[in-house]
């Protein structure tokens, strides 16, 4: 049946009525494949968020909910003035803004000298050994961090006072201040290859006839960077970095628990792991449901605000 | 005026000769060693590590090695497969990772494919449904207090079939689909009288496999990486993934280091090169297979930074 109205659906208006009479006889198949991933997500996700409604009660999780106690907002209002999650909630927007701050820059000025480098053959293989990071567990690279910049025994240190630069070791991952350092370092040294990679991209969409005017009047290497692939990926980097605003307020679980000892608690105690020690380990369910809440309203105003901001500056939308 | 009129001539001769634009600059000499540079710190540590994992503990105790083994031993690696739980969590963790990039290819197809036809009816409604849980999600607890009700807890499953739907390995698929298949392929094979299933297998599929090859690498060093999730929902030893294994592992060795920052207490808590060990143990398989594989994720990166 379907197959003869195909065939006699010449005209437009024919093919408009057959996709209308049949649109579900024909694509039943489709609306069958789509059950699966609608299914996993009513179990996995939608199913969760009738358990927000745990910020109002004083759950108890050996209780139940019928055990626990409806509060309203007592829970929401301890929460707010806990010191505990007031300095959370610090340490995570501070650690997030220097990441951005630090780490943002670091892909576009690499991704720019990349750019600039001469040998193919040098290049290909300097790509290849600076992604490698993005490719490793926060695990591994904790580890490896701890390992090499033990103030004692690390290699870092020993070659610091082999060169005679340090007398005493420096406690890179030991001591806070050092610490925060060091966590934001690893960062940028962990995301800035992989983050070339789209500006790169970027950089290849721009005319070489754009480059080839230039020096022919004579402009220097600095000034064909400042004024041709800079202009170039503009809305590369706008967009990027809109995006990452947005994400301000979320925290790595992974890569706090991977850089944690006791001495660094003070900077270490993020809203992650706030929610981590607080709800699974301390049994604080209601608690950590109000702070998990929190980060994604905020998360979720971020990024639509984020995305209507780029749409406004004329770059391509987020959602 | 004079000057001016050097201005030009200097910019007549640089221009003319493309070989005084070629030329190698300082510029480029300082770039070349930034770049060795920022390689080096990529690749060294996990020389000296190795190097470390195969040396004597004597030698490392005495600080002498740096990125070349002393004393060469094997011990270490010798003591990780005698032991067996290190191999047999190793193991594990490859079949989880094999389960999870098989389920999640199945279930990103499932969604890509009916999305990215324009015809279909419903279709805002239903990627409204499948994106949003990329923006917001329930957070910490309730999502395990929903494991709990399905009785997930301490079991593989709650490792593979929570994430196995991925919103944005889905969004990189359907943005392939709708790019770079072109719609009179599928047009041809409808008149022909094929059904979706027909198209999809016959000719969509076999058309993707550079995206088929991305979204697998993505789900599957996704899962290797990842081990909060052990954390989370897992208590039993033998259900744990090898990068919680390391993790518990060096945690506790992280700790003595910085409660009594003395070395030897430190060191007798546990070996340094046992330690080293564990931890190329668990590297060297992304180290080997990364190179080849590098390509398909940058392809994939790509796809993606067009939306999401």
């Amino acid at each position: 049946m379907a197959k003869k109205e195909q065939v006699a659906a010449n005209g437009t208006m024919a093919k408009q009525k057959h996709s209308v009479s049949s649109g579900f006889k024909r694509d039943w198949q489709l609306y069958l494949m789509l059950l699966f991933p609608l299914a996993m997500v009513l179990i996995f996700n939608y199913a969760s968020y009738p358990g927000i409604r745990m910020i109002f009660y004083n759950y108890k999780p050996a209780k139940g909910w019928d055990g626990s106690k409806f509060v309203g907002m007592d829970i929401i209002m301890k929460v707010f003035a806990d010191k505990d999650f007031r300095s959370a909630l610090a340490s995570s927007l501070v650690f997030n803004f220097m990441d951005l701050i630090v780490g943002f820059p670091m892909p576009i000025i690499l991704a720019l000298m990349l750019n600039e480098l001469r040998y193919p053959r040098f290049k290909k293989v300097t790509q290849t050994i600076l992604y490698l990071p993005h490719f490793l567990s926060w695990v591994i690279i904790g580890s490896v961090a701890y390992t090499m910049f033990r103030p004692t025994s690390g290699l870092v240190n020993i070659a610091l006072q082999n060169m005679g630069l340090i007398e005493q070791g420096i406690p890179f991952l030991t001591e806070k201040y050092h610490w925060a350092v060091s966590y934001l370092l690893i960062g940028v040294w962990q995301g800035m290859g992989w983050g070339t990679i789209i500006y790169l991209a970027a950089i290849t969409g721009i005319s070489g006839e754009l480059y080839e005017a230039a020096m022919i009047d004579g402009a220097n290497r600095w000034q064909r960077i400042r004024h041709i692939t800079l202009p170039g990926i503009k809305s590369t980097v706008v967009t990027l970095l809109i995006m990452n605003l947005g994400r301000v307020m979320g925290s790595n679980y992974e890569r706090l628990d991977s850089f944690y000892n006791s001495q660094v608690r003070d900077f270490q105690y993020q809203l992650a792991v706030y929610i981590y020690e607080k709800g699974l380990a301390g049994a604080k369910f209601s608690e950590a449901t109000v702070v998990g809440l929190f980060q994604s309203v905020v998360g979720l105003i971020l990024v639509i605000a984020a995305d209507k901001f780029a749409k406004k500056l004329g770059e391509d939308g987020l959602l | 005026m004079a000057k001016n009129k050097k201005n030009v001539e200097e910019e007549v001769t640089s221009a003319d000769g493309s070989r005084a634009i070629n030329k190698f600059r300082i510029s480029d000499a300082v770039m070349m060693v930034i770049i060795t540079l920022l390689c080096a710190t990529c690749v060294l540590p996990f020389l000296h590590l190795a190097a470390k994992s195969i040396s004597s503990n004597s030698m490392v105790m005495a600080k002498k090695v740096y990125f070349w083994p002393k004393q060469i031993t094997f011990d270490a690696y010798a003591s990780i497969f005698s032991d067996g739980s290190m191999v047999r969590s190793m193991i594990y963790s490859v079949g989880v990772t094999l389960l999870f990039t098989l389920l999640g290819m199945i279930v990103c197809t499932c969604a890509a494919y009916p999305l990215s036809k324009k015809r279909l009816k419903g279709r805002y409604v239903f990627t409204f449904l499948l994106m949003f849980p990329m923006y917001f999600g329930a957070g910490l607890i309730p999502t395990y207090l929903l494991y709990k009700n399905l009785h997930m807890l301490d079991t593989m499953w709650v490792l593979v079939l929570p994430l196995i739907y991925s919103p944005y390995n889905m969004l990189i698929m359907k943005t392939f689909f709708q790019s770079s298949i072109p719609d009179s392929l599928e047009e041809s094979a409808f008149l022909d009288g094929a059904t979706n299933f027909q198209v999809l297998f016959k000719i969509v599929l076999p058309l993707s496999k550079p995206i088929l090859a991305t979204l697998s690498l993505f789900y599957a060093v996704g899962r290797w990486n990842s081990y909060a999730d052990n954390k989370y929902y897992i208590r039993a030893e033998n259900l744990k993934m090898i990068q919680y294994k390391l993790s518990q592992l060096v945690s506790s060795a992280a700790e003595a280091q910085s409660a009594t920052l003395s070395e030897a207490a430190a060191v007798t808590s546990t070996p340094e090169v046992l330690q080293a060990a564990c931890i190329m143990f668990v590297t060297i398989p992304i180290i080997c297979i990364y190179p080849f594989l590098q390509k398909y994720f940058v392809k994939g990166t790509m796809i993606g930074a067009v939306k999401g």
